[in-house]
């Protein structure tokens, strides 16, 4: 139990998908300028991540792994991910209309986003169990959408300052993410040590 | 256009990191130290020119409808062909670059030039639009790693620096830093291009994927 409390607590603080391993920085500057844009992607980032690592975790151990297929995994894990996000696509709108609605348009941005198959990837790599993966999964969509949340309204006070010329527009998004960033980085060390 | 101008776009006019701002997230990743950054732009370089000319040889033959899956999937099967050859012939590297080596897959760089270029060009031009392109990223990784490792770490390939070693700072080669030097190196692109700096935003304008997504990215208003 202590051991999954500390996965999750890492993946949204010390390992923070967006500040401190870069994945996932497309959306990251792309939709953070609105409150309501932010949280829809980000709620969507966190369902494909559970969702891919619920189909991916399966497919590598017992279909890969034992089968010597293990170099397959790149191609296989795309191709599912972006099955998989269809599928959703549709059953989403047939069955929950008002979720689709709220989720829908960014569902097909997160196909080709690196934060997913890189929680996919990761989950593998760690060597993690089926629970682990998916409260990995879990902490690493909640890491993004504190990340999300927390950036645009870092983003909202920028609008309102005088920046010079040369470092409007992305420079000084940019320059807003480092002093985010930095400041996730006080959490090193902290959970480790919480339940030493 | 000719071959020249094809391959030199990717350098500096269209640079995919410094001016269309693509392909971030390996940017940020690979570049705290420059052999780092070297080995990732050579992987990217590889899988881009193999991808362009494929696909620039298929292009009649890929149906409309299906050709961003198919795209993916050739792209796929390059990343496994190089990292299959990094993990067998540079292991330190493969170490090095970890995750960011098969996440060449969702680099918006090679899908990008698939889609823009490659799909409408011949063979040998999208060769060349490739090489430009991927030296161009190379290029931009390299100048924001050289940075970072020097001033960050206080060494140039490995090897101390005799003053910087003793005063580097240390937060240029962490996470911060990455985004902190970034911003920097695109202001002064901005302040130092010749032509006046279009309002340049993170957004769909310069994005490859736009048409993939439906804008899905922009907001609203971008997307109606």
């Amino acid at each position: 139990m202590t051991k999954l409390i500390i996965i999750l607590l890492s993946a949204v603080f010390i390992n923070n998908y967006v500040l401190s391993r870069f994945l996932g920085i497309c959306p990251f500057l792309g939709v953070s300028k609105k409150l309501d844009s932010a949280t829809g992607m980000s709620l969507a980032v966190i369902f494909v991540m559970l969702m891919a690592s619920a189909a991916t975790y399966p497919i590598q151990v017992y279909l890969l792994a034992p089968n010597g297929l293990g170099y397959l995994q790149t191609i296989v894990f795309i191709l599912v991910i972006a099955a998989l996000v269809q599928l959703v696509e549709i059953v989403l709108k047939r069955y929950i209309p008002s979720l689709h609605k709220s989720l829908g348009v960014y569902l097909p941005l997160i196909t080709t986003n690196c934060a997913v198959l890189g929680v996919t990837i990761l989950n593998i790599d760690e060597g993690y169990t089926f629970l682990e993966a998916m409260v990995n999964s879990l902490g690493s969509g909640l890491g993004f959408f504190l990340a999300m949340v927390m950036f645009s309204g870092v983003r909202s006070a920028i609008e309102a300052a005088d920046v010079p010329k040369s470092f409007r527009g992305l420079p000084i998004t940019l320059v807003a993410a480092a002093i985010t960033s930095l400041s996730f980085l006080g959490f090193g060390g902290v959970i480790e040590n919480l339940f030493a | 256009m000719n071959t020249l101008q094809n391959f030199s776009k990717g350098l500096v006019k269209e640079n995919p990191v410094l001016v269309l701002v693509l392909g971030t997230c390996p940017t940020l990743a690979t570049s705290t130290s420059i052999s780092n950054a070297l080995g990732m732009g050579l992987a990217a370089t590889v899988v881009l020119l193999c991808s362009n000319v494929v696909i620039s040889a298929l292009r009649k033959v890929i149906p409309d409808k299906v050709r961003i899956p198919c795209y993916i999937v050739l792209i796929a099967g390059f990343v496994t062909m190089v990292q299959m050859l990094v993990k067998a012939f540079a292991p330190a590297l493969d170490a090095a670059l970890g995750i960011y080596l098969p996440l060449i897959v969702v680099n918006c760089i090679i899908l990008g030039r698939a889609e823009m270029f490659a799909n409408k060009n011949k063979v040998f031009d999208s060769a060349v639009d490739a090489l430009g392109m991927g030296a161009g990223f190379t290029l931009a990784l390299s100048l924001m790693a050289f940075i970072r490792e020097v001033f960050g770490n206080g060494t140039f390939f490995g090897m101390p620096i005799p003053v910087l070693s003793d005063n580097h700072i240390s937060i240029l080669t962490m996470a911060p830093g990455g985004f902190f030097v970034f911003g920097l190196l695109i202001a002064a692109v901005n302040k130092f291009s010749a032509h006046k700096p279009k309002k340049q935003d993170f957004g769909c304008a310069g994005c490859p994927s736009a048409e993939i997504c439906g804008k899905a990215g922009c907001g609203k208003e971008a997307a109606e």
